[in-house]
């Protein structure tokens, strides 16, 4: 399965043995446990991609950010390009959650 | 929640889809390899957001699916073993077997568990010492390390009721295979994001020289999808065949080194038969000698099990790309998720699945 | 299975089944082939083809709502209540379904050997508890004890009547098109709550399970003059199976806003993590509710100031004469269709 999760580390056990490193990862409202042992560069407040238990990367914050930096500039100019256009379509709002 | 709802805007998914739009000045047909993607595309419905000229395929990204018949019939095998607990992730439990599932064979007392990480089937292992607990490992490289880190833990702890199935498979090979089939039709590649946050993207590099296909590491959310899609069509519009990174938040070029290693120590390269594509040299793998006898097939006598497929399921079509689920004859009258004829229909990444679940009678 | 006068050949597998499996208690499509093919053909009559929580029986003029349910949750105990309270919630809930007023309650007590009497002393006052704040007794029950292994603790069934003192009727067939569709709250947390409660998942989570008597409300709503057309509680299949039964069952089709649906930050992160849909969570505390478009702002305004409406919304709308189809308008304006799931996503949680 190739679902993961990115979850913030809340605290870390066994920081000594990379093997049995683990992690308490807040994901949303929920925590839930998480080794850690291939991350040894993530700390406490870091991002880690979580799948089937087990951290696979940390997420890199900047890019993230960046990235969405990239999608407001790309709405801004689709909305600009648009302002003209044919107001037909519902343009949908909002997130998931009501 | 922080990094997965901003990437579920609706607003920059309309965004996106129009930047395709106006980018596609041609007919292109992409692949997406992952069914994880395959879901999110299918549910979210992104394929109707992106314009007529373009058209996604759906790949073999699914490693349940691509496992071969007479593997799933040896875990059928262990699971009835009466000293055995077997272990597996949760959309194991109505794959079918030759003849039968590990839901009918719970439900006939056969003690199977679902588990959510490898690691909890060496905990079940510590706490039943009398009992031979067995995992069944299917998974990309992504889900590989967690499976290691298990084999690690129980040499560590010595354990000899500890035993795992091995059926990890690897992508690079599988995407060698498909761009050399004759008939193939995919012009770009949308590969599996979270098999290159471990990997990394680096063994791309000779696909995309080889074959002149662009390849670009996505993401799973719908916005992450989109950005690969947009940039594979920036692409092939500027001609160019190249390894782009849309998903950098979670990828490197060089991938999770320490995850690497620990999937060197545990395991080597295989030869494995993947349904829909033959046997792929060194494509899945298999424990390293200094952990055989964590080896499940080798520790349990399965010889003289005699597989067999239904004649009407085509999941290997499908798992190619070259059969839409819709287009087959059994989609949704002999085939469903309860009555599966193969992995494809039941599989939480499998493409039948989710055309059956969000797609059905539309 | 042998042919003897004991046990008849079975007559044809349940989909593919000749046996039980966990999924026909789920709430979704095995749950469904079980009651279709074997139990309601078995026991066939007109007030099971009511196909409501309760069933309204006519007696002498007046109009009695009766229901049963059988409770095996696991754990016993959980973050929001245990089962005992569950019990009793869940049994009241059916009979305001169908816009009854409960008047009396039966329990029927599993309990196996070894169980230990404080934890049966805590259950049973939960269950009076709920029981005595919506005005009603235990009238009658009965206690078996089981040998050890063969009982997980404790099983409950509770049976229920109640008394219908209006002129509504209110039903899956008297749902019309147009109808709007509100639900009184946010979706998923007994599910979640189970969950979290369930040892080998482990994960935290401080959602608690929504789990509440419903009839109190129910009779503000009528009381109000909200001209209620069908009621249906989100127990197992959530509301994704509720509607999708409702549907079926009066042969119109509906259409939901994915946005309009209120789900926590807390159950969507755990289901997420789980790969569970909310839409066919479980919830204990939670409605849909079924009104004509006219009705639908003095259904919500009383909901907003009750305290089990709190979160309340309207979903969506009841569209015309169609197959029993329930469509589902994403956040990014797609629509697509809902399917019952397989069925054993979420074993023993209610």
């Amino acid at each position: 399965m190739c679902l993961a999760l990115p979850g913030q580390i809340l605290s870390i056990d066994h920081d000594d043995d990379p093997l049995t490193r683990k992690g308490r990862i807040q994901f949303g409202g929920v925590v839930k446990e998480a080794s850690l042992a291939c991350v040894p560069e993530a700390g406490i407040g870091d991002y880690v991609i979580v799948h089937a238990g087990f951290a696979i990367s940390r997420l890199d914050e900047e890019e993230a950010e960046a990235t969405l930096r990239e999608f407001a500039a790309l709405s801004r100019l689709q909305d600009d390009k648009s302002a003209g256009a044919d107001l037909h379509a519902p343009r949908p709002k909002g997130g998931v959650h009501g | 929640m922080k990094y997965v709802d901003e990437f579920r805007d609706a607003a920059t998914v309309q965004a996106l889809a129009e930047r395709i739009a106006q980018s596609a000045t041609r007919n292109w047909t992409l692949m997406e390899v992952c069914g994880g993607q395959t879901h999110a595309i299918v549910k979210h419905g992104l394929d109707r957001l992106l314009p007529p000229s373009l058209t996604l395929i759906h790949g073999p990204g699914c490693p349940v699916c691509v496992t071969p018949q007479h593997v799933i019939d040896q875990a059928l095998s262990l699971a009835q073993r009466p000293e055995v607990i077997f272990c597996s992730f949760g959309d194991m439990l109505r794959v079918p077997g030759s003849h039968t599932d590990l839901q009918s064979i719970k439900a006939q007392g056969g003690d199977v568990r679902m588990v959510y990480s490898p690691v909890d089937a060496v905990t079940l292992a510590r706490q039943n010492p009398g009992r031979e607990v067995v995992f069944f490992a299917v998974g990309f490289e992504t889900t590989a390390p967690a499976t290691a880190l298990a084999a690690r833990q129980a040499r560590a702890l010595n354990l000899d009721n500890f035993s795992l199935l091995v059926a990890h498979v690897c992508v690079p090979p599988a995407l060698q295979a498909l761009l050399s089939t004759p008939d193939n039709r995919m012009q770009g590649l949308l590969a599996a994001g979270h098999v290159c946050a471990v990997m990394g993207y680096w063994e791309y590099q000779p696909i995309v020289e080889s074959f002149h296909v662009p390849i670009v590491v996505t993401g799973f959310e719908p916005v992450d999808i989109l950005r690969g899609v947009l940039a594979c069509v920036e692409e092939l519009e500027r001609g160019e065949a190249t390894v782009v990174n849309a998903y950098a938040r979670a990828v490197t070029r060089e991938g999770n080194v320490p995850a690497q290693q620990l999937l060197k120590e545990v395991f080597e390269p295989v030869d494995l038969a993947w349904r829909g594509l033959g046997t792929i040299p060194l494509s899945g793998l298999g424990l390293a000698p200094s952990y055989r006898r964590f080896d499940a097939a080798e520790r349990f006598e399965t010889a003289g099990l005699v597989s067999s497929e239904s004649a009407l399921c085509r999941s290997g079509e499908v798992l190619t790309g070259r059969l839409d689920p819709r287009q087959c004859p059994a989609f949704g009258k002999e085939c469903t998720p309860d009555t599966p004829l193969g992995a494809t229909m039941v599989s939480s990444e499998g493409a039948c699945a989710a055309y059956y679940r969000y797609r059905h009678g539309q | 299975m042998a042919n003897n006068e004991l046990f008849p050949a079975c007559p044809l597998p349940i989909g593919q089944y000749a046996h039980a499996v966990l999924g026909h208690g789920g709430g979704g499509r095995l749950m469904q082939q079980l009651l279709e093919k074997l139990i309601r053909p078995a026991l066939d009559n007109p007030w099971l083809e009511q196909r409501h929580d309760s069933a309204v029986l006519e007696c002498g003029g007046t109009r009695l709502a009766f229901t049963t349910d059988a409770y095996v949750v696991k754990p016993l105990f959980f973050p929001g209540g245990d089962i005992g309270k569950l019990a009793a919630c869940g049994t009241l809930n059916d009979l305001a379904m169908s816009g009854a007023r409960p008047l009396y309650l039966s329990a029927a007590l599993i309990i196996e050997e070894g169980f230990p009497f404080d934890a049966l002393q805590t259950v049973l006052t939960s269950l009076n508890a709920v029981a005595q704040a919506a005005g009603v007794a235990v009238v009658t029950g009965d206690t078996k004890v089981v040998e050890r292994g063969k009982g997980d603790g404790l099983y409950i069934t509770t049976s229920g009547i109640g008394l219908i003192d209006h002129a509504l009727s209110i039903a899956p067939r008297s749902i019309r098109p147009g109808d709007a569709i509100l639900v009184n709250g946010d979706i998923g947390r007994h599910g979640v709550a189970i969950l979290s409660a369930r040892e080998s998942l482990g994960f935290e989570t401080s959602i608690q399970s929504d789990c509440a008597d419903l009839s109190s409300l129910v009779g503000e709503l009528i009381a109000a003059g909200c001209e209620i057309h069908c009621l249906r509680d989100l127990t197992r299949g959530g509301l994704g199976a509720a509607l999708l039964e409702l549907a079926r069952d009066a042969g119109l089709d509906m259409e939901l806003g994915e946005a309009a649906i209120p789900v926590s930050e807390a159950v969507r992160s755990a289901c997420e993590i789980l790969g569970l849909d909310p839409l066919y969570v479980a919830n204990e505390g939670r409605m849909a509710i079924f009104v004509p478009e006219a009705h639908a702002e003095t259904a919500l305004a009383l909901l907003d100031r009750h305290p089990l409406g709190q979160g309340a919304n309207r979903i969506g709308r009841v569209r015309d004469a169609g197959r029993g189809q329930v469509g589902l308008r994403t956040s990014f304006g797609v629509e697509r269709l809902l399917d019952l799931p397989s069925g054993e996503q979420l074993p023993r949680i209610c």
